[in-house]
Order: structure tokens, then sequence, then C-alpha cells
């Protein structure tokens, strides 16, 4: 028996908009009438550290996380991230990375070398992998830190979602009345990337 | 009706705004924190931020006494802290219902220790709820204060992380009006002052009340039996149903008990009627196991779970493969194992973190450092290397107390606290030096802020909970009140000073204190610096500012460091530790 339950799982360094996008994305979920349930990590994780967010949809829904080789598809908002968690995806699973690198500690102060091998990494693994530039768009649009909802555009097209429900209204409810155009933006330009 | 998500933080909050509860407090601590701050925003209930856990609770006792309803919010070891009242306030029963979260942190993704507090409940014979998701949150605190006020005794509401900080749908009244509830005040001397003969009293009627309640109706609906399959049953609560469910699916009989502690047996030997084999699955301690087992009911739980670190639905299909059981899904995994090789991305101070210059030199100067909990504790890690001891809060003071009876090195020891640490229960360390005659120097790094937990308001911050202006405390007159011949204040950016000051502490026979008071860069209104440079021509590539650990600092090409300007905040102490003068600010360009 298959309960139908699609889990994603968002990856990134504190401070780039994770729970945003996994926060939109449950409330256009919620419209479409799935269960949903997420879980976030707070606290000391938060100070740039590896942060993960996971979300899970379906009829019903009873687990708000997933351990490793049960995810259907993976986000990361950095490289080195898709290294770090790539193994929580299921055999054929999606990994969409943002092409963007952030070093960590023991790159900064020169113990460890940023690995320059990842896209040819992640490709040996039997997943289909789309890789994006989402921080360079976001640029283009003229705020860097859309960056999030560009990812989210492209995200919900690879999860087959963007006929589900009215996207950009979802966007437009989830953000600051200042930043609705450019969040719409930002949301079109991530599903035109995939 | 209307459906929403919540998060199991923001589901208790609401739970306890429907129940008409008139006092919400605590002390913040992850995964707690956010159940204070969002019932504040709902406006009714007063609410406030303790002092400390212990405080926190015999203050919502009070009000309880009062005949207010009241929630106090803690992190799993804040218990710990309170645990001296708790155990006397079980004795005493409540007026308004009185209801204490403990958020436990599995898998201590935000902790020291990962302890199961169920056992408190136990131990101090306060019943226990365990929601596993945000309804539940909901629905459990009602229940906690109705069984709190029906049954005379503080109810335990248990969270995980995992049921803190996980968002799923609710369903609740947008219109929903604050009604406070409040019971009128009887003087009860017999009830309330617990001379030993009253306590004998009391300890009876406990017993009796415990006893009437796990049969009260709606106590036993709290517990859920989900009758599938007669040969084999598994009992669970909290989280670890969840997992449960997700990996099995109707599959296998399941016992979910709401109420953990007492636990009702006669639900117990019920379910052990209709199934033939019973399997316990719980994260953390066995401790259903022990209770089912105790109740003379046969079960087998530790032997396949693990007893530490979080589950998930794929960890409790695994574990219990090995007992025959057969989950809904076979895993097929992209990779058997994680990738190999990736440099680990751990936490660290933020760029310009006011924390980073007393870690950078107390290394420098030899000192031995006994830390405590905040962001701060991040001091210990490479390449800062600046603490040797960190376990609990108020520990930066009066481990390093104990510590200094057989110094390392023979030489003195310096304690360190954040200010919110600082009046939690720093100051009992900082007062018994004076009064033992410690060799001992006490620091606070004074950052205007309790950081860790998202900035909340402490006794220095000049505000309360609610942004209303009180009297501002200052460390500095403390430890003079208390006893200390000079108290050296000293910028965090000043590096000379800070220097200086390190080292005349360790040398004088005065007994000194040292304050290192500067905002935490994450604050509203805290201005950035003027960002520097790198200058090529003058760096030897000698690598001593990438020892400051900064973020905005790394190697860049042919060896030289690089400066990120967007996350730089122009704190200017690489400057100060470069001995080339190669980070410069660029000076602007005068028109002549």
């Amino acid at each position: 028996m298959d309960q139908g339950v699609k889990r994603i799982m968002l990856a990134g360094v504190g401070g780039q908009g994770i729970l945003l996008a996994s926060r939109v994305l449950s409330s256009g979920l919620l419209k479409a009438g799935f269960d949903v349930k997420s879980s976030e990590v707070h606290g000391m994780a938060q100070r740039g550290g590896s942060v993960v967010t996971q979300l899970s949809y379906g009829k019903k829904v009873y687990s708000p996380i997933s351990g490793a080789g049960a995810v259907d598809l993976l986000i990361t908002l950095e490289k080195l991230e898709a290294l770090r968690y790539v193994h929580f995806l299921k055999k054929n699973g999606t990994l969409l990375m943002n092409a963007r690198e952030i070093p960590s500690l023991p790159i900064l102060i020169g113990a460890a070398e940023y690995p320059a091998d990842i896209e040819e990494r992640l490709s040996r693994y039997p997943i289909s992998l789309y890789t994006i530039d989402a921080d360079r768009e976001a640029e283009k649009l003229g705020n860097p830190r859309v960056m999030n909802v560009v990812l989210l555009g492209a995200m919900v097209k690879l999860a087959g979602l963007s006929e589900l429900v009215d996207w950009p209204s979802v966007v437009a409810e989830s953000v600051k009345p200042a930043y609705r155009e450019i969040n719409l933006k930002a949301f079109a330009a991530g599903q035109n990337l995939v | 009706m209307e459906k929403v998500i919540l998060s199991g933080n923001e589901a208790v909050a609401q739970g306890a705004f429907q129940a008409g509860v008139g006092l919400g407090i605590g002390y913040p601590g992850t995964p707690s924190t956010e159940i204070i701050e969002v019932l504040e925003k709902m406006k009714g209930p007063e609410c406030a931020w303790s002092i400390n856990e212990k405080v926190a609770l015999e203050q919502a006792y009070g009000a309880c006494v009062s005949g207010l309803r009241c929630i106090v919010t803690m992190k799993h070891v804040g218990v710990n802290v309170a645990a001296d009242p708790l155990f006397t306030f079980a004795y005493m029963g409540v007026n308004g219902g009185l209801v204490i979260v403990t958020a436990d942190d599995p898998g201590m993704h935000s902790s020291q220790n990962e302890q199961d507090n169920r056992w408190y409940a136990l131990h101090a014979k306060v019943p226990m709820l365990e929601p596993s998701d945000s309804q539940e949150c909901i629905d459990f605190t009602a229940s906690a204060f109705e069984l709190s006020e029906r049954y005379d005794v503080p109810v335990f509401l248990r969270m995980v992380t995992r049921v803190c900080h996980s968002r799923s749908v609710v369903e609740i009244d947008p219109e929903q009006k604050y009604l406070r509830q409040l019971r009128d005040y009887e003087r009860n001397v017999p009830k309330f002052v617990t001379l030993p003969a009253h306590a004998r009293a009391r300890r009876v009627i406990l017993e009796e009340n415990l006893n009437k309640l796990t049969k009260d109706q709606a106590a036993k609906g709290i517990n859920r039996m989900e009758i599938t399959n007669t040969d084999i049953g598994i009992i669970t609560a909290g989280a670890s149903y969840n997992y449960v469910k997700e990996a099995f699916g109707d599959r296998y009989s399941v016992l979910k008990l709401g109420l953990v502690y007492p636990i009702d047996q006669e639900t117990v030997y019920e379910f052990a009627r209709q199934v033939k084999k019973i399997y316990v699955v719980e994260e953390l301690d066995p401790y259903l196991e022990f209770n089912i087992r105790a109740l003379g009911v046969e079960c087998e739980g530790k032997k396949y779970i693990s007893p530490f670190y979080e589950l998930n639905p794929q960890i409790v299909a695994a574990s219990l493969s090995r007992a025959g059981f057969e989950p809904l899904e076979e895993l097929d995994p992209a990779a058997e194992e994680p990738a190999a090789n990736v440099p680990v991305r751990p936490p660290i101070l933020c760029a310009g973190c006011p924390h980073r210059s007393f870690f950078y030199l107390a290394k420098r100067e030899k000192v031995t450092v006994v830390g405590d909990i905040g962001c701060y504790t991040l001091g210990a890690a490479p390449p800062l290397d600046g603490i040797d001891v960190s376990a609990c809060m108020g520990g930066g003071y009066a481990i390093a107390l104990g510590l200094s009876l057989n110094p390392p090195e023979g030489k003195k020891i310096f304690g360190v606290v954040g200010d919110s640490t600082f009046y939690h229960s720093g100051i009992t360390g900082a007062i018994d030096s004076i009064f033992n005659k410690r060799n001992f120097v006490p620091v606070v790094l004074d950052n205007r802020i309790t950081a860790m937990t998202g900035h909340q308001q402490n006794p220095g911050t000049g505000q309360t909970l609610s942004g209303e202006e009180t009297f501002m405390q200052e460390p500095e007159r403390i430890f003079k009140a208390v006893g200390y011949d000079r108290v050296m204040e000293v910028n965090a950016y000043d590096l000379k000073k800070l220097r200086d000051a390190i080292r005349e502490a360790k040398e004088t026979e005065e007994r000194v204190a040292i304050v290192i008071k500067s905002p935490c860069r994450l604050l509203k209104g805290v201005e950035k610096g003027a960002v520097p440079e790198i200058d090529r021509e003058a760096c030897q590539k000698c690598k001593a500012c990438l020892r400051l650990g900064c973020p905005a600092i790394s190697l860049g090409g042919e060896g030289y460091p690089v400066i990120d300007t967007l996350s730089c905040t122009g704190c200017g102490v690489c400057k100060q530790v470069c001995k080339h003068d190669a980070i410069r600010v660029k000076e602007q360009e005068v028109d002549s």
C-alpha cells in the first residue's frame, strides 16, 4: 500500500533563505489539498552551519522527517551541501543544485580545499541532476536575496506541481508587499530555468 | 474553523491562548523559545522572560496559587534548574492550572546532552502528555490545563525538537477571543505551606489524585488504540508514533500513548489482550519499556531500537526488520553511504562577532578558560581553541572555581559567561569565588542580548519581553557590590586594551573581573564599520588573520587572504592582528 507521500529536502547554509522557500511551498501544497508536514532546525545550527529543512506531502503524512535513501527531491542552495546530503535521495531521485560555492570554516582557514569535482562526483549517482545559477538570476533581477525564490520556482516545476495551485498568489501572500513584484519575477525566472 | 500550518511551538501558544492562560513565562532555550514569543504577540496573557528556569517555574506557581492558569516553558536541561521546586509543587498541587513545557532535544541539534525528561514525570510524580504533531499540541495543551485543575497537580507537556520545530496542519478559529480563566484564591496553609506534617498528608493526596487521573475518561481519551493486526502490536508515543506510522502504515496494531505518566494500566492490559506480541518504539531511553514491563506485560524494544540520537521512519523500519517487520516501502537508496571527503560545515561565530577577540587572545596569552552555554561556546572550536571546559549554564564560573584549586600549569583560571547566562546562574559562582577566596577571574561577554536563541531580552537589556522599558542591570555594578576590587570594562574590538586587561588580571593580587561590552552584530542599529582590504604588496602571507576564524576572511589565490566585502562588518579586529599593516581601509580620495 503506497500512501503516496512525496518527500522533499532543502539544504544550504544558514542565512540563505531556506525557511521562506520551505514555508511558501508548504502553503501552496496545503492550498492544493495535500496534508503537509515539515521540519526545520533552529538555534546553534544556524550560525553559518549547514541547514536542512525537510517537507513531506501527500494524502496523509505522518512524519515530518525522512532518513537517508528516502527523499524524492533534494534541493541544495549550495554545491558542497549537495555532496553532503546526496545519499538522502532515493535511486532515480532528483537533485536540484544551485551553482553557488560558499567555503566552510576548514576551507576558509586553509585546512581543507573546496572540492573542485562536485558535479563530476554527483554525475556518478543514479539520480537526475539539475544545476542552475539562481544567484546570477537573482542578481539580474536586481536583488541577490531572492535567490531562494528562483530556486523555489525551479523546484515547483521539477516536482510537477506548477499547475496544482496559483503559485504567484501563494508567493505574493508570503512576502512583504514591497517585495512582491521582485519575488514574483524570481519565481517565474526559476520556472524558466529547468 | 480554518486550516492553517503551525509549528508545534506556535500550536502550544495557540492552545494556551484558547485555554485562557493568564501567564506565560520561561527562560529561552532551543527548541522551546518560540512558545512564549508567539503567546506574547497574541496579546492577552501576561508574558515574560524570567532570569532562569527555577525562577520562571516559581513565578508561574505563585500565579497559579493566585488562581491564574499558567504555562512555563524551558528546554530539557532547564528542567534540571527548575527541579527543586518542581518536586514539591507536585505535593502542593495547584489552584489555576499549571502546565510545564519541557522541550527535549534528541540528537542534540542545539544542546549539550539529550536527557530524556520523561523520567522527570515519573520521578516528580507530575503527569505528562506527549503530543506528536501541531494539532495535538493545541489539543493536549488544553487537556493539560483541565487535568491539572481537575486532579490538583502540575502537568508536563513533553515536546521534542521534531515536534517543536515541525510544521503541520491544524484547525483553528481565527476569530477566537481571549477569555482569561480565573479561579478564586483561598488561603490554604496545609496545602501551600510544606511543613513536614503538611507534606506527609499531601504526599498521600498526590498518590490518590494520580490514581483518579488515570481513570478519568478524558485522560483515557488522550491514548489511542489502533487495532489492525491481532498478532503484533507496537506501543509508542510522541514523535516516534509518526515514524512508526510512516514506516508501517496500518500493518501492525498501535497503542499510541498520549499520557506517558501515569501510564494507564487498564489500557495497556487491554492492548495486550488484543495482540499476541508487543514491541515498544521510543526515542532515547527505554522509559515506556521499563514501565510496561513493570506492569507485568512482556515486550521488546531497545533490543532492536537504538537508545541514542533521533529516530526517523527509515531507522525504525531498518531496526525492526531484524524482528521480522515489513515496511510499506522497501528502501532503494541512491547511495549506500554518505559521500566521502566532504569538508565539514560547523557553525561559527558570525563575521564581526564581539566574542571572537577574547578567545583569540586567551589562546595566545595561555590562560585556561572555562566556557558556558551560548554562541560563545563556539570559541572552543578551531582555529580559536579558546575554551578548556564547558558544560552547563553558570558552570563557566563555578567549574572554574574548582579547577583553580589545582590549576593546569599553575595559572589563574578564567571563566567566561554571556550576559544572559551571568544573570541566569553565573552570579552565584562569582560570589562563591569571593567567599572562598578562589584564584579566579570572571569574564562577562556582554553583548546586550540573549543571542543564541534569537535575541531575547534579559535583565541587562533594559527592556522586557513586550518591549517595555525597565531597569538595566550592569555586570560591573554587581561585581563591585559582591566584593570585586576592580572591574575592567573593555571594548571587544580594542585588542591592545583587551590583551592588557587579560595580562593584568592574570598577575594581580586584587579581586578583578572583566566585562567585555560590545553589542551583538546582528542587533538592529549596530552599525557596520569601514570594510578593509588586503594590500597584496604589504601582505607576507603569514595567515595570522585567518587564525581569527572569521567567515569574511578566506584563503584566496596565490596564498593571499581575501576579505568578503558583503559579509565583513568592518569590526577592525583583523587589522589589529596583522603585523605587516597589510589590512587597510582604502583611503577615500580627497579632491584637491
